[in-house]
């Protein structure tokens, strides 16, 4: 890497959309939804805006001929011809939209862009994510992989290396997801909002065996928005701006599940994503100075297996550093997913990775929706997002600071 | 002489129980028939009879293919060559379905005898195989039952020699089926069993027993096809046959009435227990009739491993219900989908036709891995592909190395059970797991390869492979 970014970028605005199943709304209201309050909470105009980036996975299209162009935003918000450039990279879009912003800023190209994160899933009138067009592969080979099909193969593997019994290792996954219950219940944006015990969890109808209905996240409508601009002219728009520490993406050569060596019990793009962010943001130690971790938990495996590869505590050390610690609560020693997550704050694809920066953002202002889950004196946070399925991930995080 | 070289046969692991099927319309069937899984057809049960026949084999020798079934899955597109494909066989071979006769096997195996004693090919792979349907509650529906049986038909190692044969044709109808009939439409039993299935066997056995010199009485067993449960004993009778020594079971009690590929099948179970100078009476029936006499030799003790009849017999898994039925065998209007169509192009099934049909990966020759599919670069060194040779993957067997359920799948048979395999000898397949029972699944079980009808889009039916728990 030629250059660091850290601290060269500030975010001075975010929106977040309520999240949920927005019958309500199309994916240009949630586009404009999100986008104003960013707007409004950097204390600007739309006119103000020089470019934009707008991260979606599907727009709200499931067609053949795959998702919109960016004039999805610059037509929700009537921008008079700036730049606006969609980005995909599976559920790391949203993330890719804020890194594709910040390089704009770092860049010294532009002085205030927008970075966009949404998707609108539940026009399609049926549950989960639909059907690949056909590509290479699809839909023969690995037909009917859904995503829980894919993740419930890395709680399979991983009970069975850790010794733990199907009893065991769904009870180690309740106790994560009835975490996330909770924090959605304190959540006012958020889809899910109904605290569960580890016993509903534990006996709730099964999705995909060893996961049940409380291990996977919904199906949700959503965007978030951020306003980005050079860290020396952060203080004309607000005193407490954050600023971005480090940003990495690991792209995975995609052909994990086909290699003999790989066991499905760790995220290899995460492992190595973090240790270039760590690199970038100089932490050396995350569990000792990341004061939050929003990370990508589409199912409780994917929460556990995501902090383990994140070097948060020892591979295969997560029940007894994180379930029997407790750890991963707002007051514990190191939190994961106090905004509900994917798991109850709902996962709209192209929205998750913005998402999760402004949970970090409105947490380190002091400013988190519902004070019962406000982290005392936080200044650091990480936002992890993955796309793809274990064994073909990309993967990005960002760590986002105070100045 | 020419005569059967090889033999095996398929029968699917479900079974449907008669009490179920009584439970449903009344009725009072006995036993049990096979079922083909959801993602069965007549051209996957035939590859999987083919392959059992044509285990340690040398491919090169195989100069045609001729598949006979009644319920090809295609009108107009052969499936001899799918299976041709399937079962690795090299491309310049003869390949023909067979069609609309329930007797196309046996015909099938005569043209093969002709081919090989013409000198047009070293050896015919001839495969029988069907999944009839009759009517819902009627006895046909309680009888019929999905399998599968093949023969390899050539004149070295001959196992089984096929001494004589006699063909009779008749514009007689009993069975039929229309164009889009799903299920056989048949005229009154008795006058069936009047004026044609007991003359035909009659008047076929007679002259084949002329043509041989030969009496009734010179048969260790007797393969004769019946149409229902009744009317066989009638001819039994007239042949002046022992109906419990001469007699071989048709498997209606375990199997049911397999349609083109009933007489193979029972011919199998009976040359399972045959021993060198046995003779066997083999009668088909149905647009005329034919009758075959064999002779065992030595050379059968080379096919003990087969997995026949009395292997796949062995594994089972009974059908829960009758609408498990109904699923499988789309009986009923259904909820509609509002999903899109898991539609697969054909130019990228074309591109990688070895992959989807042949099952072949490649090794690596500079790190020597296997893998599969094939990647453009090696995944574990990073060497292109040009350092690449394929390697068929097909026979081979490895563990379970983790799975899923997934309860809530579009599956027709859910769970739908995603896996990964790690072949014995290398390889990691990533894979739909199927004829399994979701309660016996173990990371570490042995699985092997089974050739399937993975969804249909567009009117096109896509195959390709899945791991299934090795059966034997």
């Amino acid at each position: 890497m030629r250059e660091s970014i850290k601290d060269k970028v500030a975010i001075v605005g975010m929106g977040c959309t309520q999240f949920g199943e927005r019958w309500d709304a199309d994916v240009e209201d949630l586009i404009k939804e999100a986008t104003t309050e960013a707007l409004e909470d950097a204390g600007i105009d739309i006119k103000d805006i020089q470019a934009g980036w707008v991260g979606t996975g599907r727009g709200s299209q499931q067609v053949p001929m795959g998702p919109p162009s960016a004039i999805i935003a610059s037509s929700a918000l009537q921008t008079q011809y700036i730049p606006f450039t969609r980005v995909e990279n599976l559920c790391c879009a949203g993330q890719e939209a804020l890194r594709a912003a910040a390089f704009g800023i770092a860049s010294k190209c532009y002085d205030c862009v927008l970075a966009i994160g949404v998707e609108k899933l539940k026009d399609t009138g049926y549950g989960g994510l639909g059907e690949m067009y056909p590509g290479k592969w699809e839909p023969l080979y690995g037909a009917l992989s859904t995503p829980p099909g894919r993740y419930a193969m890395a709680a399979t593997a991983y009970f069975s290396k850790f010794g733990l019994s199907p009893q065991e290792g769904k009870t180690i996954l309740a106790e994560i997801s009835v975490k996330s219950h909770y924090y959605g219940a304190r959540n006012p944006k958020s889809h899910l909002k109904r605290e569960i015990t580890v016993e509903e969890a534990v006996n709730a109808p099964m999705i995909c065996w060893p996961l049940g209905l409380y291990d996977c996240c919904g199906v949700t409508d959503g965007a978030s928005a951020a306003v980005l601009v050079p860290a020396e002219d952060a203080k004309k728009y607000r005193d407490d701006y954050v600023t971005i520490k480090g940003f990495a993406i690991a792209t995975g050569a995609g052909w994990g599940k086909e290699n003999e060596d790989y066991d499905f019990t760790y995220w290899a793009e995460t492992r190595e994503a973090a240790k270039v962010v760590y690199a970038e943001a100089g932490i050396k130690d995350p569990r000792k100075e990341l004061q939050l971790v929003e990370l990508h938990d589409c199912f409780s495996i994917a929460e556990l297996i995501a902090t383990e590869s994140m070097f948060l505590c020892e591979h295969g050390k997560f029940r007894e550093e994180f379930t029997e610690k407790r750890a991963y609560y707002h007051d514990g020693e190191m939190p994961v997913d106090v905004s509900g997550g994917l798991k109850s704050f709902g996962h709209p694809i192209g929205a998750s990775g913005a998402r999760e920066v402004y949970e970090i953002y409105k947490q380190i202002q002091g400013k988190v929706e519902e004070p019962s889950r406000q982290i005392k004196n936080i200044e650091i946070g990480l936002a992890h997002n993955q796309g793809g399925h274990p064994g073909r991930f990309v993967t990005g995080i960002a760590i986002i600071g105070a100045p | 002489m020419a005569g059967i070289t090889s033999y095996g046969a398929y029968i699917p692991i479900y079974r449907l129980s008669r009490e179920t099927i009584n439970g449903v319309w009344g009725g009072t069937g006995k036993g049990e028939k096979a079922v083909a899984n959801a993602d069965e057809d007549s051209l996957t049960m035939g590859v999987e009879a083919a392959r059992d026949c044509i285990k340690g084999v040398e491919k090169d020798s195989i100069d045609a293919l001729y598949f006979a079934s009644t319920t090809p899955p295609y009108k107009e597109k052969q499936s001899a060559s799918i299976m041709a494909a399937a079962c690795d066989l090299k491309e310049d071979i003869v390949t023909v379905d067979l069609t609309d006769s329930i007797r196309s096997a046996t015909i099938a195996i005569m043209m093969a005898l002709d081919a090989v004693k013409a000198g047009s090919a070293r050896q015919v792979l001839v495969v029988a195989a069907d999944t009839r349907l009759g009517p819902p509650d009627t006895a046909f529906e309680s009888l019929f039952g999905d399998g599968a049986a093949a023969f390899l038909i050539g004149n070295e190692g001959v196992a089984v020699e096929i001494e004589g044969s006699t063909c009779l044709a008749s514009e007689f109808v009993d069975y039929w089926r229309l164009e889009y009939d799903k299920i056989i439409r048949s005229w009154e039993d008795r006058f069936i069993r009047e004026e044609s299935y007991v003359p035909y066997v009659e008047k076929a056995v007679s002259a084949l027993l002329k043509k041989q010199n030969m009496t009734a009485k010179d048969f260790s067993k007797a393969v004769i096809y019946s149409p229902d449960r009744r009317m066989q004993p009638a001819i039994v009778k007239s042949l002046g046959l022992d109906p419990k020594e001469q007699v071989q079971g048709l498997l209606f009690d375990t199997v049911g009435h397999t349609g083109t590929a009933l007489v193979p099948m029972v011919l199998v179970s009976a040359l399972e227990e045959a021993k060198a100078g046995d003779r066997i009476l083999v009668v088909n029936y149905g647009d005329g009739a034919d009758a075959h006499a064999l002779r065992v030799t030595e050379e059968i003790g080379k096919l003990k491993d087969r997995r026949g009849i009395k292997g796949y017999l062995a594994f089972k898994i009974q059908l829960a219900n009758y609408g498990k039925y109904m699923r499988f065998r789309d009986l009923m209007e259904w909820e509609h989908d509002l999903f899109m169509e898991r539609r697969m192009a054909l130019p990228e099934v074309w591109r990688r036709r070895n992959f989807y049909f042949r099952f072949y990966g490649v090794k690596c020759t500079k790190c020597g891995r296997i893998m599969v599919p094939p990647p453009n670069v090696c995944i574990y060194c990073q060497a292109d592909e040009k350092y690449f040779e394929e390697v068929p993957l097909s026979d081979k067997q490895g563990k379970l190395v983790t799975y899923s359920m997934d309860v809530r799948s579009r599956a027709l048979d859910p769970p739908n059970v995603l896996a990964a395999v790690n072949f014995d000898g290398g390889g990691r397949f990533f894979s739909q797991m199927t004829d399994r029972d979701p309660d016996k699944i173990e990371i570490g079980m042995t699985m092997e390869l089974t050739f399937r009808r993975i969804h249909d889009a567009l009117g096109i039916h896509n195959y390709f492979w899945k791991c299934r728990p090795v059966r034997g």
